[in-house]
């Protein structure tokens, strides 16, 4: 494994990518969810429809935008709407087939946590909050969430409940009469874990190459469970690596920072 | 009718300590002029609301401009925390700030509500979010015709709103392209608005379904040239990402944040000298 010409965030950005399909209509967060999107664009799935909560609709930016809302997000898109027109029309309107999200703390039944560390009305970490996350969570028909694997992030309990997952698991989210089906997978530099259909508990589907069951176990704050086969996750491919570091290299660039050797 | 006055007029006749204030702006034309000329003027005990605070809010937070805050992602886009919000939330610096947050899906349709003169708007969310549990302005009503269970939070009315457009026309109409955010929602909800704008022109050229806001729905326009700056106005000037992440460092201590406000905001007149101090600031540490 130490002959990887690949990070883990690289594999992580790549396995996300993979699960967008050509042609789905994708409600985007900013950060790793907008890199593995636009990944997925400009590699298998060239007709896929991004969604900006700043009102884009069909965004096709040429350089990954540093804020929810940069220019280029609007000059290449389909369309541009207004705010309250992208939550009510597009995503309640039931328009969106998977919403992209990161998150500050994770559970077992794939609830996310961006409000805060702590006690809520004395944080000891005040997080940016909910954005767009609750709506999406509650009205995109299936959601994909990214985020690095740690204790800290995988936690046995949530600090805040933002956006609901499966709650306590089994039929709990259909008895909250939610339009959408909830969390479909949850990628992250180690491996990618899916909701079991039964209990919808968060179980290790696919190992990324060359990680262990006790890197997964170590970094997760719960007894992680395996499903019964656990292939190993596609190494990234030529192609998905290149146009990854291209785009990388020229939001860099765009952004004035300094790429990445 | 919109009167076309400076920026220190509108801020000075139109906005009054402790009144709730919406400065919008979806990233793109942050009306960061207009912010600034509150925290010149010392304008106390105000209620920001901000679907995304940004570092327009930083500011006036830091400063003292402000007792509450209603916001629904209060971070510094692509670079991190807005750290004058976080010591504000944390260890009550300058002052406490009460904080009253919801989601981008329902603080885009409570300004809908208020445009609508509606008492509330209704949406699908929060069903098993804690948020609820600690803002009792997101409740739930039940649907009258199906009985399904809906949340609900209350119209925005803000008493003043003031965002940045790119063009008005000599009479104060006023257009605006691009990334529109919940601007024409939030002017139309409040009792008095302020526009900023790039440039004034004879003929605004709009086409037929472009965003426009005719100037009786205004209060206030005012002619100033880069006054989103650091964030963009599409067509004119690009956002200025080296300033986001130099405010990381501006921002993250007390002394330092109080010393660039003092210099740049306080000692200076308006927005122009405001930037002329910025580009010598700039200038020096590029030095």
């Amino acid at each position: 494994m130490s002959a990887a010409n690949y990070t883990t965030t690289e594999m992580m950005t790549v396995a996300a990518s993979r699960l967008l399909k050509n042609g789905a209509v994708c409600f985007v967060g900013i950060g790793l969810p907008s890199t593995a999107a636009n990944l997925a664009r400009l590699t298998h799935a060239p007709d896929i429809v991004l969604i900006y909560e700043s009102g884009p609709i069909g965004a096709k930016p040429e350089v990954l935008p540093l804020s929810i809302g940069d220019g280029d997000l609007a000059e290449r898109a389909d369309t541009v709407v207004s705010t309250p027109e992208i939550f009510r029309y597009w995503l309640q309107g039931g328009r969106v087939d998977v919403g992209f999200l990161g998150a500050a703390q994770i559970d077992k039944f794939a609830n996310i946590n961006t409000t805060v560390i702590g006690d809520y009305q004395k944080p000891s970490t005040r997080l940016p909050g909910a954005g767009g996350a609750p709506e999406i969570a509650s009205c995109a028909k299936e959601v994909v969430l990214v985020l690095k694997q740690s204790p800290r992030a995988f936690v046995k309990k949530l600090d805040f409940l933002t956006s609901v997952g499966y709650l306590d698991g089994g039929d709990a989210r259909k008895r909250l009469g939610l339009p959408g089906n909830g969390p479909s997978a949850v990628v992250t530099d180690l491996c990618l874990m899916r909701p079991n259909e039964a209990t919808k508990e968060l179980t290790v589907a696919q190992l990324h190459p060359g990680i262990t069951r006790e890197q997964v176990q170590k970094a997760t704050g719960w007894e992680i469970k395996f499903a019964a086969n656990v292939p190993e996750t596609a190494a990234p491919a030529e192609n998905e690596l290149r146009v990854l570091r291209d785009l990388l290299h020229r939001t860099a660039v765009a952004h004035g920072q300094t790429p990445a050797a | 009718m919109a009167e076309i006055i400076s920026l220190r007029e509108a801020i000075g006749s139109l906005l009054r300590d402790g009144d709730t204030v919406a400065m919008e702006g979806f990233t793109h034309l942050i009306p960061f002029a207009a912010g600034q000329e509150a925290i010149r003027q010392g304008r106390k005990d105000l209620t920001l609301i901000r679907m995304t605070p940004d570092v327009i809010y930083d500011q006036l937070i830091g400063a003292g401009c402000a007792k509450k805050l209603i916001f629904s992602w209060g971070g510094n886009p692509g670079v991190g925390s807005l750290h004058r919000l976080r010591d504000a939330v944390e260890k009550d610096w300058p002052k406490p700030l009460e904080i009253q947050e919801h989601g981008h899906g329902d603080l885009s349709n409570a300004y809908v509500a208020g445009a609508a003169n509606l008492p509330f708007a209704v949406l699908r969310a929060y069903a098993g979010s804690e948020l609820p549990q600690h803002n009792k302005n997101i409740r739930f009503v039940e649907c009258p015709f199906t009985g399904e269970r809906l949340a609900a939070v209350p119209a925005i009315r803000p008493d003043v709103t003031v965002i940045h457009a790119q063009k008005a026309d000599r009479k104060g109409n006023v257009l605006l392209w691009g990334i529109l955010g919940v601007q024409k929602e939030a002017v139309l909800a409040a009792k008095r608005a302020i526009v900023t704008v790039e440039e004034i022109v004879d003929n605004l050229n709009a086409p037929p379904n472009a965003c426009v806001l005719p100037s009786w729905t205004l209060a206030a326009v005012c002619h100033v040239p880069g006054g989103a700056r650091p964030s963009y106005a599409h067509g004119y000037y690009d956002r200025d990402n080296r300033f986001y992440q130099a405010w990381d460092d501006i921002s993250r201590d007390r002394e330092v944040f109080l010393n660039w406000i003092k210099k740049h905001i306080l000692d200076t007149e308006d927005f122009s000298a405001f930037q002329r101090v910025l580009n010598e600031s700039t200038k020096e540490q590029l030095v």
